[in-house]
C-alpha cells in the first residue's frame, strides 16, 4: 500500500523497514534516538526498536564511524548518521583509512558493510559547514560507494540497497529537497540498484546530467527547453561511485550534447570525471563541447549570496542553448 | 648469568614460566631475523620492531580468549605471533607474498587475521581505538562474552580518538581492555615533551575507568595485570586501562637516527630487558640452564628458518588480481 511521503520520510520508512526485517541493522549517531535526528529522519525508530538498536552517541564523529567499522566486522549492519556533511571531515580517517579498505587489505576475508548517512548541499540558508557539497572527496576513494537520491522513491529504494550492500556506502541526502515534494512510495522492501543511473526523462537533442537537489532545477530547465521544442534527456546519476558510465555514454551517443550540473565547486569535482569519461569514450559522438553548470570554486557563502552561488534553472537553460548552438 | 636474580615465587608453575620465556624469545628472534631480511632487501615497506617490549604482549596474550579481538598498532609482529597467526603467514606477509596473513597486501604494518580476530595492524596512531570499542559494542550486543584488546603506544594518548574511545567505552560500560605500551617515546618525542599529564593512568581515571600502572618488563606482572583486566571486563564491569611501562631497544623504525636518546640510556634499559631478567630468574629457580636454553634457541631457529623458506617460496599475487576486493563481488 503506497503513501505519499517526502524524501526525509522515505529515509525514515526505509530505515523502519530494514530494521524490522533484519535485526542486525543498528542505528547510531548524534541525537538519532530520543530527538529523532536533527532533520527528523530517525523519528520513531527508538520507540519501535529500543535503545539497544538506536544509539545516541556523544558528539564524536570519528568515533561514530570507528564504532561502525568495529561493529561491521562482526556481522552487524550499522547505519550511522553524521548530522551535516561538514561534520564528515573528522570521519575521513575511519572511513577512508579503515572502512573503505578493510576488504582490500584482507583480500576479501574481512569486510565493512556499513552506511554513513549525511544530509548534504546548500540552499537552506545555513552557514558553510551546514551547506557542503563535497561528494567528490568521497567518490574518489576506492572501496566506498557514494549514493545520492533525488526523490522520495529513490531515497527509499537506494537506502535499502545501501544497507543491504556488502560494501561501505556513503549515503548523501539532499536536505534542500527533504520536504520539497511528496510522492507515493510503496513500502515493499524493494531495493534499487547501486550502480545504475536513472533516466528521468528521455529525449533526443541534449543530455542533462545531474544528481541530488540539482535534479529539481535540471527538470525545470528541461521543461523550459521543451517549450522551445528542445528534447532533453535528463539523467539522475544517483550512484557517483560506482559510476554507471554506460548509461551516460549511451545517452550522449544518442543526443551528441551534454550539460553536467552540480552545486559542488567545479574544480576536480564529479562533473570533471563524467566529462572526462564522455570525452575518452564518446568523443566521436559529441557534436559540441561538454558544458558544466556548477557552484564556484569558493567556500559556500552565507545566505545573502547563496542564490548567486547555487546554479539556477536559468543557468542550465543558458548552458544548454549555448551547447545546442555550437556549430 | 645473573647471580643477583631473585628466584621465582615458590608457587609458580615452572612449565608455564618457561613457556612465557619461550614465547618472548620466539618473537625476539623472529624480529631479529626480520631486521636482517629487511637490511638485505627481502622485506620492504617499513619495519617497526618490538624488541625490548616482549613481556607486554606475551603477558597480555595469555588472557586473550579465542572469541576475543585484538586491535593492535603497527608494532604488532609479536602480538600477531602470540595471538596464534602462524610464523609462516606472518613472514610471508612481510615478504608481500599471497601466502601471508593479509595475502601480501598489508605487510608489516597491516597484519590481519579473521580466524584469530586479529583486526590489525594499524598504521594510523590511535586509529584502532574506535574500532576496538565498536568491536566491544558488538560483543555486548551479541552477548558473546568477547573482550576487545586495544593495544597502542603512549603516543596515541595524544590523539583525540583516545579520548573519544575512553569516554564511550566507560559511558556504555563496554568490554575493552586498553593496553598502553608506554615506551616513553612517541617516535622521537619524549613523553614529557608531548603530554601535559605524564601520569597516564590519570587520563584513564578521569573517564572513571579502572587503571593500573604495570612493570612492562616483568612478564609475570603483565600477565597478572591482564588477567585482572580480563576478569573485570568479562564480568561486565566495563573497560579497563593498563599502562605497561616498557622500553624499545631498537630504533622507532629502520629509518631512525635516534637523536632523541643516548646510547647509554638504551644500554641501561637493555640490562633490565625482559628476556635477560626473566631468564636469570628462571635460572635462579633452576628452571632454565644452558642446555635447555640451547634447545629452545634451536627449536625457534628451525621455525624461523622454515618461515623464511616458506616466504621465499611464496608467490606474489597475480597482477590480474590488482583490482579485486575493492568492492564485493557479490551484490545482493
Amino acid at each position: 500500500m503506497s503513501q505519499s511521503i517526502t524524501l526525509v520520510e522515505a529515509v525514515n520508512l526505509a530505515l523502519m523497514h530494514e530494521m524490522g526485517a533484519d535485526e542486525n541493522v543498528v542505528l547510531l549517531g548524534e541525537d538519532v534516538g530520543v530527538n529523532g535526528g536533527v532533520f527528523r529522519a530517525t523519528v520513531g525508530l527508538l520507540e519501535r526498536f529500543g535503545p539497544r538498536r538506536v544509539m545516541d552517541t556523544p558528539l564524536a564523529e570519528n568515533l561514530i564511524a570507528g564504532l561502525a567499522v568495529g561493529m561491521a566486522t562482526q556481522g552487524l549492519k550499522p547505519v550511522a548518521e553524521i548530522q551535516f556533511m561538514g561534520f564528515i571531515f573528522p570521519v575521513m580517517e575511519q572511513i577512508i583509512g579503515h572502512a573503505a579498505r578493510m576488504r582490500n587489505r584482507t583480500r576479501g576475508r574481512l569486510s565493512c558493510p556499513l552506511v554513513l548517512r549525511a544530509p548534504f548541499g546548500g540552499g537552506i540558508h545555513a552557514p558553510e559547514h551546514h551547506s557542503e557539497s563535497t561528494e567528490a572527496l568521497l567518490a574518489q576513494i576506492p572501496g566506498l560507494r557514494v549514493v545520492i537520491p533525488s526523490s522520495p522513491a529513490r531515497a527509499y529504494g537506494l537506502l535499502l540497497a545501501a544497507i543491504r550492500s556488502p560494501d561501505p556506502v556513503i549515503f548523501l541526502e539532499p536536505k534542500r529537497i527533504y520536504r520539497a515534494v511528496k510522492q507515493p512510495v510503496e513500502d515493499n522492501g524493494q531495493a534499487l540498484p547501486l550502480d545504475t543511473c536513472f533516466t528521468l526523462r528521455e529525449g533526443s537533442d541534449i543530455t542533462l546530467i545531474s544528481w541530488g537537489a540539482m535534479v529539481k532545477e535540471t527538470l525545470e530547465a528541461a521543461d523550459t527547453l521543451a517549450g522551445d521544442g528542445v528534447s532533453c534527456e535528463v539523467i539522475d546519476v544517483a550512484t557517483l561511485n560506482l559510476l554507471d558510465r554506460d548509461t551516460l555514454l549511451a545517452s550522449v551517443s544518442k543526443t551528441g550534447r551534454a550539460v553536467i550540473i552540480h552545486e559542488a565547486p567545479r574544480h576536480g569535482a564529479m562533473g570533471a570525471e563524467i566529462a572526462a569519461t564522455l570525452s575518452e569514450r564518446g568523443l566521436l559522438d559529441l557534436q559540441a563541447p561538454i558544458a558544466r553548470v556548477t557552484g564556484y570554486d569558493t567556500v559556500m557563502p552565507y545566505y545573502r549570496m547563496e542564490d548567486h552561488y547555487m546554479p539556477q534553472a536559468s543557468d542550465i537553460v543558458d548552458a544548454a542553448r549555448q551547447t545546442l548552438e555550437f556549430a | 648469568m645473573n647471580e643477583m636474580a631473585v628466584p621465582l615465587p615458590d608457587d609458580i608453575d615452572g612449565a608455564h614460566a618457561l613457556e612465557l620465556f619461550r614465547q618472548m624469545l620466539r618473537i625476539r628472534r623472529f624480529e631479529e631475523k626480520c631486521a636482517q631480511m629487511y637490511s638485505s632487501g627481502k622485506i620492504r615497506g617499513f619495519l617497526h620492531l618490538y624488541i625490548g617490549e616482549e613481556a607486554v604482549g606475551t603477558g597480555v596474550m595469555q588472557s586473550v580468549a579465542p572469541r576475543d579481538a585484538v586491535v593492535a598498532t603497527y608494532r604488532e609482529h609479536g602480538h600477531a605471533l602470540l595471538r596464534g597467526i602462524s610464523m609462516n603467514a606472518v613472514m610471508a606477509e612481510m615478504y608481500g607474498k599471497q601466502e601471508g596473513c593479509s595475502r601480501g597486501r598489508g605487510g608489516s604494518m597491516h597484519l590481519f587475521d579473521k580466524a584469530t580476530g586479529f583486526i590489525g595492524g594499524n598504521a594510523i596512531v590511535g586509529g584502532g581505538m574506535p574500532v576496538a570499542v565498536g568491536y566491544a559494542l558488538a560483543a555486548k550486543m551479541q552477548q558473546n562474552g568477547a573482550v576487545a584488546w586495544c593495544i597502542f603506544g603512549e603516543g596515541a594518548m595524544a590523539e583525540g580518538e583516545f579520548h573519544e574511545s575512553m569516554n564511550l567505552a566507560a559511558l556504555w560500560q563496554l568490554p575493552v581492555v586498553f593496553c598502553c605500551e608506554n615506551n616513553y617515546y612517541a617516535m622521537g618525542t619524549a613523553l614529557d615533551r608531548s603530554e601535559s599529564q605524564i601520569q597516564l593512568v590519570e587520563k584513564a581515571r578521569s573517564y572513571r575507568v579502572v587503571a593500573e600502572e604495570v612493570d612492562g618488563m616483568d612478564v609475570l606482572a603483565t600477565e597478572a595485570a591482564a588477567r585482572r583486566a580480563a576478569d573485570s571486563a568479562r564480568a561486565g564491569n566495563g573497560p579497563y586501562f593498563l599502562e605497561f611501562q616498557t622500553y624499545r631497544f631498537r630504533a622507532h623504525s629502520m629509518f631512525d637516527a635516534e637523536r632523541y636518546r643516548s646510547k647509554n640510556e638504551v644500554h641501561e634499559h637493555e640490562l633490565q630487558g625482559p628476556l635477560r631478567t626473566f631468564g636469570a630468574r628462571l635460572e635462579a629457580s633452576s628452571l632454565l640452564d644452558e642446555q635447555r636454553r640451547a634447545e629452545l634457541e634451536a627449536d625457534i631457529a628451525r621455525e624461523i628458518e622454515n618461515a623464511v623458506a616458506f616466504a621465499e617460496s611464496g608467490t606474489p599475487e597475480p597482477v590480474s588480481e590488482l583490482g579485486r576486493f575493492v568492492y564485493s563481488e557479490v551484490q545482493p
